[in-house]
């Protein structure tokens, strides 16, 4: 079964875009929430996060704040 | 032991391991990230051979080319002391330690902090360092930008298409950026200059909510949502403990990248060099590169 991910980013930053980058080329379906232009979608990141750094992924439910390279291998199995 | 030990990966650092690469030097990088503040610049054009490229996008180049060549890169680990000790030197980090004949510290720069109350909880939680990667999630919040010169002034025009309401708080008596970005500031309704202002404490409960400034002697309250720290940079050079530094904290080279440790060579905006730009730290990488590999060649360990 594949994890379902998702990524709460904003476009000019850099360890979202490498984050994003890590993903692809992992062959990681994911789902890319840009939160500078969908304030519901901010909302619900800082409701999950408990914070307001982007990026933020959920992995199944399980939140990574920043780009925690070694944290997202685990939590995909990689 | 490694050969070259090159702690940092912006445009020195890996100008330098490429360079060691190709020399097949025995190598190790150990940086916290990739790009150094490259990866955070936006628009880049004056990289020689790319007339107009994104920070992101430069970085992303730099780091292809270093992958090329299969060097083996400790990323997420930080360098935190470099000592030698008769003809090794020992490199430790926040993880490991290592040994190596020879060093290049390109370690780079950093933001400055406010060193106030509240900026280490508070962190993420509505206090920011990057006006560009956070910015947007203050959309129609009231904000305050620390600061008065250029990067100051370049994160409140952003925040001017974002932010409600902005306060700039400038602890000298007039803003001192490039006057193309005062007069967009000062023409702008929504921002309020308080020169002469100093920051005190960040205030807040789960996420901030004010700030508190010294203004003319006087305390006084801002109820804001959002703090952008825009104060400058600092060395990355806490790790050169007995190297020789200079007043800001730079590190001390000679025009061939040697610091006062013989086999220790520093390049970038860590070190001392008059400029600071992209171009000239990975010139100064090449440059390091070749005069450690002299060094080894000329000390048969």
């Amino acid at each position: 079964m594949d994890k379902q991910v998702k990524i709460y980013s904003t476009p000019a930053c850099p360890y979202c875009i490498r984050a994003k980058q890590f993903l692809k080329d992992s062959n990681i379906q994911f789902e890319d929430t840009d939160v500078s232009s969908n304030q519901q979608a901010a909302e619900e990141m800082i409701q999950k996060s408990g914070q307001m750094g982007v990026p933020v992924l959920d992995i199944d439910g399980e939140i990574i704040v920043g780009f925690d390279k070694e944290r997202i291998k685990q939590a995909l199995g990689l | 032991m490694y050969d070259l030990i090159i702690i940092g990966a912006g445009p020195a650092g890996i100008t330098a391991s490429v360079y060691a690469a190709r020399k097949r030097m025995g190598l190790l990088v150990i940086t916290r990230d990739i790009g150094g503040q490259t990866a955070w610049s936006g628009d880049i054009e004056n990289y020689t051979g790319y007339q107009f490229i994104t920070g992101s996008e430069l970085a992303a180049k730099f780091e292809e080319h270093m992958r090329k060549y299969n060097i083996p890169v400790k990323e997420n680990e930080e360098a935190t002391e470099v000592k030698k000790v008769g003809n090794i030197i020992f490199v430790k980090t926040d993880k490991s330690e290592y040994q190596a004949k020879s060093v290049i510290i390109a370690s780079g720069k950093k933001s400055r902090e406010l060193g106030v109350p509240g900026e280490k909880e508070f962190k993420n939680r509505g206090l920011t360092y990057c006006a560009t990667c956070d910015g947007p999630l203050f959309s129609a919040k009231d904000v305050a930008v620390i600061g008065g010169g250029n990067s100051a002034l370049d994160a409140t025009i952003q925040l001017m298409k974002i932010a409600k309401r902005i306060y700039v708080i400038n602890n000298t008596s007039l803003l001192y950026g490039d006057s193309i970005m005062r007069d967009e500031v000062s023409k702008s309704k929504i921002v309020t200059v308080l020169n002469n202002s100093r920051v005190t404490a960040i205030l807040g409960d789960k996420f901030v909510q004010g700030i508190k400034i010294e203004r003319d002697k006087k305390e006084e309250t801002l109820a804001v949502q959002g703090v952008f720290v825009e104060i400058g940079l600092i060395p990355n050079s806490d790790l050169a403990k007995g190297i020789e530094k200079n007043e800001r904290g730079e590190i001390k080279i000679n025009s061939h990248n040697e610091t006062d440790i013989a086999g220790v060579f520093a390049a970038g905006d860590v070190t001392d060099v008059a400029e600071k730009q992209i171009i000239i730290a990975a010139g100064e990488g090449a440059k390091a590169c070749l005069e450690a590999f002299r060094y080894l060649i000329q000390h048969k360990f």
